[in-house]
């Protein structure tokens, strides 16, 4: 999960990792509201999950109370690279010294997380690793040891951070490595940090992403959920507890297992179709998970037709085929299925689909994944 | 032969009491596998269809001699289960968990790595292993896995998704094509196995003549294994990679299935492994076709 830079804010504020003071707000009101709280100068920034705000006007500087309104009017409801922002978060602005860029990750290829830190900040981290690779310091820390205190100073070091920087630095890279640990961040990243003109070293922005798998022993997570960036397709999908991603073709997904459900996109995009979503409805298809799985895909305007692809392991095919006879009874379906199921009970599974006498024209069967996805892509083209 | 697992490989099953855990270990032990006891803490004396259970690993070890573990216990649970197993000398651990956050996950293989160097971990979130005719710890059904031909030509499988491993052996067995090991290595982030462990593996059993590679997008993993490949590995291979249509930044349902700042594409690996002389399908029965050109040029 993406937090919005306030809410990865309000995570770092619970490791004490320094931040500026501020609020989010949702109408203009708020915003002076949140301004007056703050003190002025303040800076007034559009909330959306991408890059370059700045360039597109979502950030401004306001000295008064009349700039807050005209800022915040202009930014709320403002599109951002298809984003609309929602909410703002207006925060006391600071004098900034200079600008450093700090972050934890987990390096898939070493098993070991990685701890990047540059005096280049405030630019994006990919155009630094691009054009001055030596200007990032990056160091490797065994999960299992965590991040000591002299191993965050020496690399404050190695990077060249000015003395008068390196106890704040220091002490917000043992605090950022708490919050990613303890915090279950897939990342944790502070750019810019910021050295102010009084000595003092805080974080400017956040990004914060949630492993969502240790949802379980982060209730404070809740209050993160709800602003999340899905479209209404997704919406729904995720209140079914579904695997779910929404694309932009006419062939409507369903498969069992995300490993098929990838090849299925890649398959019917082979024969000359394009996907309208990726759908994994996972191990125990019954006829529940079967009968959400096709509401969600029967609300996509531009699904043609619909593909399921089934390959039985744990998931059996006769409760696959039950699950599909009793989902068309329950939902009216706007699209004809091309169905291929294979391996456990498969045979059972074709003959209680023929047996249900399902019209042709609304559901059929092919013998593999490839006739499946020509069949599913004909009748979608 | 056949690597990691064979016909005297003694399995636990942790988490025998469980729905997940009772299901699939008496498949397992249906199949022919030796499962010779499980556990669950508090239930020690009891038994599941016979299958003695035991309070801990350690007991269990100590009363059956058992070599492997099964570890089919709950996301918040798994990593303890797996140490668990470690700490009593168990040396195969086969973990089927989905949802175990990765930061766990980089703890337990780091642990291992440091403490347990005997003890390899396959998984989690994997579909498990089977020898066919030997051998079958996890989730995937003995029925279609082709047992192995009496000197070969025989493939071992390799892959990172559950429902490609099953195709995977499907493609095989309607061609009539024996396999000597299929190891779904899972599609977390973090794998206690990877392509490499493998390979290398598969690379020096003399049962094995080809190998087959099932990666997707995300990671670097198969890239690496391409390195390795063009390297180490004589024998002849076909391979298929999942998530050619996959959009960026969209975790494609295993959290390790992410294109992210143009990594990780299907295309990339796909042109690592082709450089590394392997055959590429564009879907799975085009790789099991290529498999099967292999096997008969044997």
């Amino acid at each position: 999960m993406d937090l919005f830079e306030y809410q990865g804010k309000q995570y770092f504020a619970r490791y004490d990792i320094p931040v500026s003071a501020g609020g989010p707000a949702d109408t203009v009101d708020e915003a002076v509201t949140e301004a007056n709280n703050a003190g002025y100068p303040v800076v007034v920034k559009a909330q959306v999950q991408v890059g370059g705000r700045g360039k597109a006007g979502g950030i401004k500087l306001a000295d008064n109370e009349a700039e807050v309104r005209e800022h915040a009017g202009n930014i709320l409801g403002m599109d951002i690279k298809g984003h609309v922002v929602k909410r703002i978060w207006v925060e006391r602005a600071s004098d900034i010294d200079e600008e450093y860029y700090v972050s934890f990750t987990l390096d898939r290829s070493e098993k070991k997380h990685l701890m990047m830190l540059s005096r280049e900040g405030g630019v994006e981290i990919e155009v630094v690793a691009e054009e001055n690779p030596d200007a990032i310091v990056k160091r490797h820390i065994d999960p299992v040891d965590g991040l000591s205190e002299a191993d965050a100073r020496q690399a404050c070091i190695d990077a060249d951070l000015p003395e008068r920087a390196i106890d704040g630095a220091t002490d917000i890279l043992v605090k950022l490595y708490r919050c990613y640990d303890e915090g279950d961040c897939d990342l944790a990243e502070i750019n810019p940090l910021i050295l102010k003109p009084t000595g003092e070293v805080h974080a400017l922005d956040a990004k914060v992403t949630l492993d969502e798998n240790a949802e379980f022993r982060h209730p404070e997570w809740d209050a993160f959920r709800g602003l999340t960036e899905m479209d209404e397709r997704e919406k729904m999908a995720a209140e079914k507890d579904l695997q779910y991603i929404g694309l932009d073709g006419t062939v409507g997904i369903i498969a069992n297992g995300a490993g098929l459900a990838m090849s299925t996109l890649d398959v019917v995009n082979q024969v000359g179709g394009s996907a309208a979503n990726f759908l994994d409805i996972g191990g125990g298809a019954n006829a529940d998970v079967m009968a959400g799985a096709l509401e969600v895909i029967n609300f996509d305007e531009n699904v043609k037709s619909i593909f399921i692809n089934i390959f039985g392991g744990i998931t059996r095919g006769e409760e696959v085929a039950k699950g599909i006879v009793e989902a068309m009874g329950r939902v009216d379906l706007k699209a004809p299925i091309v169905i291929r199921l294979d391996g456990t009970n498969a045979e059972e599974g074709r003959q209680i689909l023929l047996d249900a006498g399902i019209p042709d024209d609304k559901l059929r069967s092919e013998p593999t994944m490839l006739d499946a996805a020509r069949a599913a892509v004909a009748l979608a083209n | 032969m056949a690597i990691f697992v064979n016909e005297n490989t003694k399995v636990l099953v942790q988490g025998l009491t469980g729905g997940q855990g009772k299901y699939h270990g008496l498949r397992n032990r249906d199949y022919g596998t030796q499962v010779v006891g499980g556990v669950t803490p508090g239930k020690g004396g009891q038994d599941v269809d016979g299958i003695p259970i035991f309070d801990t690993v350690a007991d269990a070890v100590a009363a059956t001699g058992a070599n492997a573990s099964f570890a089919a216990v709950p996301p918040k649970f798994a990593s303890g289960a797996i140490m668990e197993a470690a700490e009593a000398g168990i040396g195969f651990i086969v973990c089927i968990t989905e949802g175990i956050p990765a930061h766990d996950e980089a703890k337990v293989y780091n642990r291992l790595k440091r403490d347990f160097s005997n003890t390899r971990l396959l998984g989690p979130n994997c579909p498990g292993i089977i020898s066919p005719g030997k051998c079958n710890i996890g989730i995937t059904a003995g029925e279609i896995a082709q047992e192995p031909t009496e000197g070969g030509p025989n493939v071992g499988i390799v892959s990172r998704s559950g429902t490609l491993t099953y195709q995977a052996l499907y493609e095989l067995k309607q061609r009539g094509i024996g396999v000597s090991t299929c190891v779904g290595i899972g599609g977390d982030p973090v794998p206690g196995t990877n392509f490499i462990d493998c390979l290398s593996e598969f690379q020096n059993d003399p049962e094995t003549h080809a190998i087959m590679m099932l990666g997707e997008i995300g990671g670097s993993a198969e890239e690496e294994a391409a390195e390795f490949i063009q390297a180490n590995v004589t024998k002849p291979m076909s391979a298929y990679i999942a998530g050619v249509t996959a959009p960026a930044g969209k975790k494609m349902g295993h959290a390790g299935a992410i294109v992210s700042g143009g990594k990780g594409t299907a295309q990339g690996k796909m042109d690592a492994l082709a450089a590394a002389g392997v055959k590429v399908g564009l879907n799975p029965t085009e790789a099991g076709e290529l498999m099967a050109e292999i096997v008969s040029a044997l």
